[in-house]
């Protein structure tokens, strides 16, 4: 087999291996699934950075704000439609989160321009600086939040035709979940569609490589990385709704507390990767609900454990960028 | 000189502390294959790459065309005609072959609008290309990388080609491959300043020459005289061509 494509064994292994161990295959399909779901949101959230990193080499700690305020735009917009999302069927409540998602996206996206000319763009190669600035933002946001919304958790009720399960089997699987996954393929598909077939993909994918060359080629590399930055943002904007709606509230903090697996995330997947991200993403989510299942006082930290075994395999994680 | 297509005046460059360039003049007439030659860390590829703007010139003017694009960054230099392949090729190797030629053909928005009498040319040149056009380009050979390098940088008509040391690291096979092409481009006319370690491929290929030491400009003139003189050659880089034979 291409020593390209062993990591992706690594997700169904991680699954099989579960089977045995979690004993009941209802309840497996139910962890899978939920781990999934789980993973693919993760996924949408940590591509963005991924690329900010591995276009400029950038460490933006303060991805995890424009969850937040992702989740809490959706939020304000979803009060008023309350009454409307309780009753509606599954085609209308689809077409009430459309607008939803794209209020925060273009929320979130707006603040990353503003985030990238403002915070990041002073301390272009100073990483130090980078983590100082980044997670000063992120407070400040976080702050700013609290004195718009309030300091407490809210409640993100999913809306009613959402909520529930489908039974498959005697497997019991949340309708949400379902629809995460749909969305976070959908959302990778699109992904690799931009990077492997239009030229601006292709400009992303050599910027990861050597950005020198690509500005010697004639390309403004600080332009596209604003406009990834954006979408990178705007996608963290988008993983914050879903975020929230998995996990049916939401509060100021909830970026911050993200932050650390979608670190995890790119960190396994390797810098720079958007293959290695998606797979890194459901490696973690996996492990996240099957630890949580069957060892609850390892939950907390078996994903710290197995980017300590990814990284013990391939010191510059699943998918090295290479040039870096 | 009248004909320059690009003449630098004076340039100095710092990295860091360290100062590099100590008022570099020389001129690379239209037309010609200009050849910058000198010892290891005498300053050459500092000289591409402040051309090019990747390092910028504290003094002096690189004037292109008659403009002064010292102060300009890289994306606009290039713009104006340039094209550059580094000492380290500059190779996207998770890119395939044609996605590469994709990038630097900055007219086209995709493979198919790159001028296809244009690519058949550069696989007259460069065969393996063809061959090699949908892999990846990190499963190159290094004479296959260098070709691809030399390939993406003609993918379009530019004015001046920069290329740094295209034979380092080859064997002499492929460096009489690469020989060919080089004629090639300067029967069609194209402007070169190419640096170069390989003495034999310098005498074979060069209208002009510059020669440089400790980042100075130490001799310019002619490539034909220079290779005649062996008293100079042993002078200005440390050895004769004879010796190279």
């Amino acid at each position: 087999m291409n020593r390209a494509h062993l990591p992706l064994i690594l997700v169904p292994a991680l699954a099989l291996l579960a089977l045995p161990l979690v004993g009941s295959l209802p309840s497996w399909a139910t962890l899978t699934i939920a781990g999934l779901a789980m993973g693919m949101i993760i996924f949408v959230i940590a591509s963005g950075l991924t690329l900010i990193f591995g276009l400029m080499d950038v460490l933006n700690f303060g991805h995890g704000a424009f969850i937040s305020l992702g989740a809490y735009v959706a939020m304000a917009v979803m009060l008023p439609m309350a009454g409307s999302l309780e009753t509606a069927s599954f085609a209308a409540t689809l077409a009430m989160l459309v607008p939803v998602t794209l209020a925060a996206m273009a929320v979130t996206g707006a603040i990353g321009l503003a985030f990238e000319r403002v915070i990041i763009r002073p301390v272009y190669g100073q990483h130090l600086k980078q983590i100082l600035i980044t997670m000063g933002g992120m407070i400040v946001a976080e702050e700013l939040i609290k004195a718009i919304w309030g300091p407490q958790q809210i409640p993100l009720n999913l809306p009613g035709s959402l909520k529930g399960s489908l039974l498959v089997g005697e497997a019991a699987i949340e309708k949400y979940r379902l629809l995460a996954v749909g969305i976070g393929l959908a959302v990778f598909l699109a992904m690799l569609w931009t990077l492997n077939r239009t030229k601006i993909g292709l400009l992303i994918r050599a910027g990861v490589q050597d950005r020198e060359m690509v500005e010697s080629l004639g390309y403004r590399i600080r332009t596209l990385f604003v406009g990834v930055f954006v979408a990178g943002s705007a996608l963290a904007g988008l993983g914050g709704v879903l975020w929230g709606l998995y996990q049916q509230n939401i509060t100021a903090a909830m970026g911050a507390q993200v932050n650390v697996l979608i670190f995890i995330v790119i960190i396994i997947g390797g810098l720079g990767s958007t293959a290695g991200c998606f797979v890194g993403a459901l490696l973690v989510g996996l492990m996240a609900n099957y630890t949580g299942f069957l060892a609850p006082k390892v939950a907390l930290f078996s994903n710290i454990l197995l980017m300590t075994a990814i990284l013990l395999w391939r010191p510059q994680g699943l998918y090295p960028v290479a040039n870096r | 000189m009248s004909d320059a297509l690009l003449s630098l005046e004076g340039v100095e460059t710092h990295i860091g502390r360290y100062h590099i360039l100590h008022g570099v003049d020389f001129a690379v007439p239209k037309g010609e294959l200009t050849m910058l030659l000198g010892r290891n860390g005498a300053g050459k590829t500092t000289t591409l790459r402040t051309i090019m703007g990747l390092w910028r010139a504290s003094a002096g003017r690189v004037r292109f065309e008659g403009a002064d694009i010292a102060a300009l960054p890289t994306p606009a230099i290039a713009a104006s005609g340039i094209a550059y392949v580094p000492e380290n090729m500059g190779i996207f190797t998770d890119l395939t072959v044609a996605e590469n030629m994709t990038l630097a053909a900055r007219g086209a928005k995709r493979l198919a609008d790159i001028d296809t009498a244009r690519l058949e040319w550069i696989f007259g040149l460069f065969p393996a290309l063809r061959k090699f056009w949908g892999s990846r380009a990190g499963v190159l050979s290094g004479g296959q990388k260098q070709m691809l390098a030399v390939a993406r940088a003609i993918v379009e008509p530019r004015k001046l080609l920069l290329i740094d040391e295209p034979t380092k690291g080859l064997a002499p096979a492929i460096i009489g491959h690469m020989m060919d092409a080089f004629r090639e481009l300067k029967r069609s006319g194209a402007t070169i300043l190419l640096v170069e370690q390989n003495f034999n491929f310098a005498r074979a290929l060069g209208d002009g020459v510059a020669v440089m030491d400790d980042g100075r400009i130490v001799h310019r003139g002619r490539m034909r005289e220079l290779a005649e003189d062996e008293a100079l050659q042993t002078r200005l880089l440390g050895l004769s061509l004879a010796a190279h034979q």
